[in-house]
């Protein structure tokens, strides 16, 4: 949700007004951040990302080293390849491309590169699919990476480039996957502001300058983790029992950090721009006195909001948050907001087959520590780009104030928009 | 722990941290600024220090050590996942003295793009404080046939400038000798064993360098730690092409073929002396030449020795000279002749 700001750094009228989809926007922002690298192979919905950037390419207007790699694989390999020379590497990728690329997702983020990756959400095979769920990014859950949902394309423009930002902090040096919904996002013409090229350099302080800083016995400071000949260290060594824990629990601790400079990029962005989306981590809206409140990711948030604000003009008491940041799960803040709720409905646009989905789990972790618990129902819907109807919403809404009137939960998962 | 300092590493800003290179800058010559191997290993220290874990006898880090002689200036070393990688950089130790890094197994090749191309970026900028880095990649057998094939042949399409060796100790060593796509006929290995049926691997070993060959990129060539100079030369090349490079070094391995530690070089020179392994380069603008001892035998053909030579000193072989399977060596022979012969047709510097 965007609020208006009343004296933004740089106001609107100053800002590019452009006609653009997810995925140019994507592509303009990456060309505004100053990207050394991006290596990327095609695949829907991602491909307008790749296409609009090589032109950015092949018309000089970027000092970018294209590398248009023979698989995903290979582009997440070569962009930690250049990350760990240096450089500000990106990406773009969906569903089975972002499959393929799952072994070296690990490792980009626990060598600690602030690689950024648009994922242009879809759903996974087989059957195949072209169109949007969330079970691709859902995979990449656990990999290290933190991981923003996006509600529109402007906020897709506005987090590409808050991810290198975020990216590159130096309290956090963990990559970044900005997450839009395939073809409702990726594919969908909206207006969009855009800033200045000047002004997201700034934003950004130009190029990369920020590495994980190691202790070497052979050196006699603190120096850069870069392969550089004249500092020559060793990245990706073995490591074994004696070592391994220790070095993810400096990828558990940086996790812990990111909340907090989400929070400020946003709201350093809100100054710049006159744009923010709710604290960067959580977007709720009539929380506050809500009896029932739907929790969501992605572009389905404006459709909820929407409705909430409907049910609210009729009186019902009903919220929505949507939650912008996954990876790290804002398991506190949640508790926090949700103290006092009734039901809880989560949406879920993919499944972990044989439980619930992906964020219900969290949730439900995360509301265990709260005295007076709100019922829960998750409901999972979307899958394979179905769509999610105003009307399919606000029944969902229906049944779950009826459930706080009848205080019982009679099934705990549930499934929207789908035959019988 | 006590402090550790790189002995004769002068570490100035803007400046290598090793200087072990042994031929002039700008080389373009015939010989190194070093003949003798002992004067080479008492006045310059290699990319690969001692230290490291690899088995007593590997070809692997010698391979290493006399490339890293022909680097020529500031290198960053990517390697696949394999023995040389696992053995050299037990955390938080580590054996290598230039920049180093390891991403996983089958994407190599990919990786050293991207390094590559992060080279490139940064010197547009001028955020590069050297003239040129060279990327070097070291990838094994399993990780350049096998799994790392799709990597390399993409890495070598779109023609980014680094020098791949690979070091063929012929069947996945690290993991406990397994059969891979570079694995001779015959041989023995733990999932192509000897049994009473079926004895040892039954497919040829795949022409690796041949299919490099057919990339058309600028540099391909075979090596041996044995013949150390033109295995230095060709390094030396590989780095200088602008383009991709590719070098095929046999790199024999105790544990797995199954011979004494005191073996590795013999068996090289022999491999080569049998014509198992021919010497050659290749260049878009030459074609293939055949060189050193290879280049020898062309030209005098008693030189060449009989496959048992080789076969003989290896105990993956061993069943290759029982009597019943005499016919087996014969069809080792044969297919040794005929990758042979077929050579010999290629090259252009093949005596008519």
């Amino acid at each position: 949700m965007t609020e208006a700001v009343k004296t933004p750094k740089i106001p609107p009228e100053k800002q590019i007004l452009m006609t653009v989809n997810g995925d140019e926007a994507v592509a303009y922002a990456a060309k505004q951040s100053l990207v050394d690298v991006v290596a990327a192979y095609p695949i829907t919905p991602q491909t307008i990302i790749v296409e609009k950037f090589s032109e950015f390419v092949a018309d000089g207007e970027v000092h970018t080293e294209f590398v248009p790699v023979e698989s995903e694989h290979s582009a997440m390999s070569a962009c930690v390849g250049a990350a760990a020379a240096g450089a500000r590497a990106f990406t773009a990728t969906a569903a089975n491309g972002l499959a393929l690329m799952w072994e070296i997702l690990y490792i980009a983020a626990s060598l600690r590169l602030p690689i950024v990756l648009a994922v242009a959400n879809r759903a996974l095979s087989a059957p195949i699919n072209i169109h949007n769920d969330h079970s691709d990014a859902y995979g990449m859950r656990d990999s290290g990476w933190v991981q923003i949902f996006v509600e529109n394309v402007q906020e897709a423009y506005d987090t590409t480039i808050q991810a290198f930002k975020i990216a590159e902090d130096e309290r956090v040096l963990l990559p970044v996957a900005v997450n839009l919904d395939g073809f409702f996002l990726s594919h969908t013409l909206e207006n969009i502001r855009m800033l200045p090229d000047e002004e997201v350099h700034k934003f950004l302080g130009g190029y990369r300058k920020t590495y994980p800083k190691v202790k070497v016995d052979y050196f006699d400071e603190e120096v850069p983790l870069i392969l550089n000949p004249a500092r020559p260290l060793s990245f990706g060594p073995l490591d074994l029992y004696d070592y391994y824990f220790e070095h993810k629990m400096h990828q558990i601790e940086a996790m812990k950090r990111v909340p907090e400079v989400v929070r400020e990029v946003n709201e350093k962005w809100y100054e710049l721009t006159g744009r923010k989306y709710g604290d960067g981590v959580l977007v709720p809206y009539g929380v506050e006195d809500a009896d029932v409140v739907v929790t969501v990711l992605g572009s389905t948030g404006g459709t909820v909001r929407h409705i909430v604000k409907k049910l609210r003009s009729r009186g019902y008491k009903v919220g929505t948050i949507r939650i912008r940041l996954f990876r790290p799960f804002p398991h506190k803040e949640l508790a926090e907001m949700l103290k006092g709720v009734k039901v809880v409905g989560v949406m879920d646009r993919g499944i972990s087959f044989g439980s619930y989905g992906p964020s219900f789990l969290d949730i439900n972790t995360a509301l265990y520590d709260l005295k007076e618990r709100p019922l829960l129902v998750n409901y999972v819907y979307g899958l394979g780009g179905r769509d999610a109807p105003p009307e399919m919403i606000e029944k969902m809404f229906m049944e779950l104030l009826e459930i706080a009137k009848t205080g019982e939960v009679k099934e705990r998962l549930k499934f929207l928009g789908v035959r019988e | 722990m006590p402090k550790q300092t790189l002995p004769q590493v002068p570490i100035k800003k803007g400046e290598p941290a090793y200087k072990l290179w042994i031929f002039e800058p700008g080389w373009k010559g015939e010989l190194p600024l070093i003949l003798n191997p002992r004067q080479l290993a008492e006045q310059k220290r290699p990319a690969l220090l001692p230290g490291h874990r690899l088995c007593a006898g590997c070809a692997a880090p010698i391979i290493v050590k006399l490339a890293s002689f022909a680097f020529r200036g500031p290198t960053i070393v990517v390697n696949a996942t394999g023995c040389l990688e696992v053995a050299t950089t037990i955390f938080p130790y580590t054996s290598w003295a230039v920049p180093w890094i390891h991403n996983a197994f089958e994407n190599a090749a990919s990786t050293g793009s991207g390094v590559e191309a992060a080279i490139k970026a940064l010197k547009k900028t001028g955020r590069l404080p050297y003239d040129h880095v060279d990327v070097v990649i070291f990838g094994g057998d399993g990780g350049t046939f096998d799994i790392g094939f799709q990597a390399l042949s993409g890495a070598a399409e779109r023609g980014h400038d680094f020098l791949y060796i690979l070091y063929d100790n012929e069947a996945y060593m690290n993991t406990g000798i397994q059969r891979s796509g570079g694995t001779p006929p015959f041989a023995w290995t733990t999932t192509s064993p000897v049994g009473k049926v079926i004895p040892g691997k039954q497919q040829a070993k795949k022409p690796i360098a041949d299919i490099m060959v057919a990339h058309r990129i600028p540099y391909v060539a075979t090596a041996t730690p044995a013949h150390w100079l033109d295995l230095m030369k060709k390094v030396r090349k590989g780095i200088e092409v602008d383009g991709p490079a590719f070098i095929h070094a046999l790199s024999p391995c105790d544990r797995g073929w199954r011979h004494g530690t005191e073996l590795a070089i013999e068996i090289a020179r022999r491999a080569v002396d049998t014509c198992y392994f021919p010497l050659w380069e290749w260049t878009p603008e030459t074609g293939y030449m055949l060189t050193d001892r290879s280049l020898a035998i062309a030209r005098n053909p008693s030189l060449k020795q009989p496959i048992e030579k080789f076969v003989e000193v290896q105990g993956r072989f061993k069943h290759l000279l029982k009597p019943e399977n005499r016919e087996l060596l014969k069809k080792f022979q044969e297919y040794v002749d005929m990758v042979w012969e077929d050579l010999l047709k290629r090259a252009v510097n093949t005596p008519k």
